[in-house]
């Protein structure tokens, strides 16, 4: 190995906090040079000391930094990075950043900006998925508005369903009916929502599944002709639509259900002609446990995940490395039957929020902050210290406590272990909370679901012991 | 009347002003919205009344207890 790579010149973090520095600690290992961005808030934060230069490029508002794509570029071309890595969240998904780094002869580590496109709206990426064959929930989005013609269509879809303005968003302009008797009215009632919220009355109608699972299935393709699953990941604890904990593989997960999501996956992303990482989430009605017919498209994340460490855990893959050697145009040299899922790994958010107080966030100065070392079971993904403040300025996530186990009681066994011994103070923090998780019967049962938290609030939110 | 001072619940910023001062509130009328680590946070009326004063304004940052607003309410 050349202790200086070939992949780049140079590659810029367009991110913070612990992605940020997990990014880092990948290229440090291939021998790239970094150079990390950070806004004023952020001067003097973790990640921007781990990168070989760091470079201020606004002020503490995303949007005069992390989100200011003139900024990242031009901090870019000062230092000469020849490649960005986005991260997740801020500019990761945004088309005109890709175009951008293009214009300026900057690799944009990620998908090509057709693929980007083509995922990043969610009426279109279901018409693209039913187009490959990948299920997608039973549901209306022809022309007709007609009330009799939809009243017809939501009595072929079933009950409970959704009504969804087509130009709605952010939970707006949507609304559950559970029988054909409050279909009319609430049908009127989603249209003067979405008339007097986004000028556009037009609706659709989708099955509403009922407490689903969230799985998702890791994709990696090297945008020559070879595209390959990593397994899936379970994240169906969740709070406010929030991921709370992910592993994999799924519980209950089967031979015959892995081969369908990872197959329509495949199939999504060869399509769009996707290239480097991605995820294809989907919902899944586990009702009558995992069956092979009840998965169902829920959108493509044209990036790297938050929880993609439980995925390396298992499968021995630095996701990162090959985002950047794809990037840099290598093709992937092993095939599918190359990659085992060994062991079972997990992974708690630790956030700064209060759950007592439905999840308030909880900036302010971190005093004690003790989560313990990683090693080769058990990784520490954090980009905050002990006398770090934690500003609103930013998501909440203050660290990812990822463990491996032999089987998924181990790691459940292993992961309660250390978040027993972490300590958090300064701040409010969800620390009892994944405490909780863990040691809750029917998490250990794998009866899990997006209900979760909602269910056992009374045992899991409850004010500290 | 009674003023009452309507308070941050939190270190944040100030999002979006959803009243005008003089207008007439019911009690959880939502009269500023807040934002805190991407999360939107809305501070509403503890009680109906008059909006007397509003002491912030959009873009501000704002501490936890920091008066925001002055509710007037008949006692």
């Amino acid at each position: 190995m050349n202790a200086r790579s070939t992949l780049f010149r140079k590659v810029l973090v367009a991110n913070r906090g612990e992605i940020a520095c997990r990014i880092i600690r990948t290229c440090r290992r291939l021998g790239l040079p970094t150079v990390a961005v950070c806004s004023e808030a952020d001067i003097g934060s973790l990640h921007a000391q781990s990168a070989d230069e760091a470079v201020v490029i606004g002020g503490p508002r995303a949007t005069d930094s992390y989100l200011n794509i003139a900024s990242v570029i031009d901090a870019a071309v000062a230092t000469g990075a020849d490649a960005i890595h986005p991260g997740y969240g801020f500019l990761s998904e945004n088309a005109a950043f890709a175009e951008a780094c293009a214009s300026t002869g900057i690799t944009f580590i990620g998908p090509g900006v057709e693929a980007l496109r083509a995922m990043s709206y969610k009426g279109a990426a279901r018409q693209i998925a039913r187009g490959c064959g990948v299920p997608i929930l039973p549901g209306y989005d022809g022309p007709a508005e007609d009330d009799t013609i939809l009243a017809a269509e939501a009595a072929r879809i079933g009950f409970p369903l959704l009504i969804k303005a087509v130009a709605g968003g952010g939970g707006k302009g949507m609304r559950r009916v559970d029988a054909s008797a409050q279909f009319t009215r609430s049908l009127a009632a989603v249209r003067r929502e979405a008339t007097s919220s986004f000028g556009d009355d037009r609706v659709l109608l989708e099955r509403f599944v009922v407490d689903p699972r969230h799985i998702e299935v890791q994709i990696l393709s090297d945008g020559q002709g070879r595209t390959l699953h990593l397994f899936e990941r379970d994240c169906s604890i969740q709070r406010k639509h929030q991921k709370v904990i992910e592993e994999t593989p799924a519980p209950g997960m089967t031979a015959d259900m892995r081969r369908a999501m990872a197959g329509a996956a495949i199939r999504l992303a060869e399509h769009v002609g996707y290239r480097g990482a991605g995820t294809v989430e989907f919902v899944v009605d586990a009702s009558d446990g995992l069956r092979q017919d009840r998965f169902y498209f829920l959108e493509m994340n044209t990036r790297l995940q938050v929880e993609h460490p439980v995925t390396e855990m298992v499968t021995g893959l630095d996701i990162v490395e090959w985002q950047l050697r794809i990037a840099a145009g290598e093709a992937l040299p092993f095939v599918q039957d190359d990659i085992a899922c060994s062991g079972h790994a997990i992974e708690a958010r630790l956030c700064a929020e209060d759950p007592s107080r439905m999840f308030l966030p909880s900036p302010g100065l971190l005093q004690i902050f003790k989560l313990g070392s990683s090693n080769r079971e058990i990784r520490i993904e954090s980009g905050m210290r002990a006398g770090d403040t934690v500003t609103p300025y930013y998501d909440s996530l203050l660290a990812k406590v990822v463990v491996r186990g032999a089987d998924r009681a181990a790691a459940i066994t292993a992961l309660a272990q250390r978040l027993s011994e972490m300590e958090v103070s300064g701040i409010k923090s969800n620390l009892a909370l994944l405490r909780r998780i863990l040691g809750h019967q029917a998490f250990a049962d794998g009866q899990v679901d997006t209900k979760f938290i909602e269910r056992h609030a009374d045992v899991l939110l409850g004010p500290s012991a | 009347m009674s003023d009452t001072k309507v308070l941050s619940p939190l270190k944040a910023m100030v999002w979006k002003i959803e009243v005008e001062i003089g207008q007439a509130v019911d009690e959880h009328d939502d009269l500023v919205i807040l934002e805190s680590m991407k999360t939107e946070i809305p501070v509403q009326a503890p009680a109906g009344g008059i909006i007397a004063e509003i002491l912030v304004k959009e873009g501000d940052s704002v501490e936890e207890e920091q008066p925001i607003a002055i509710l007037r309410s008949a006692p």
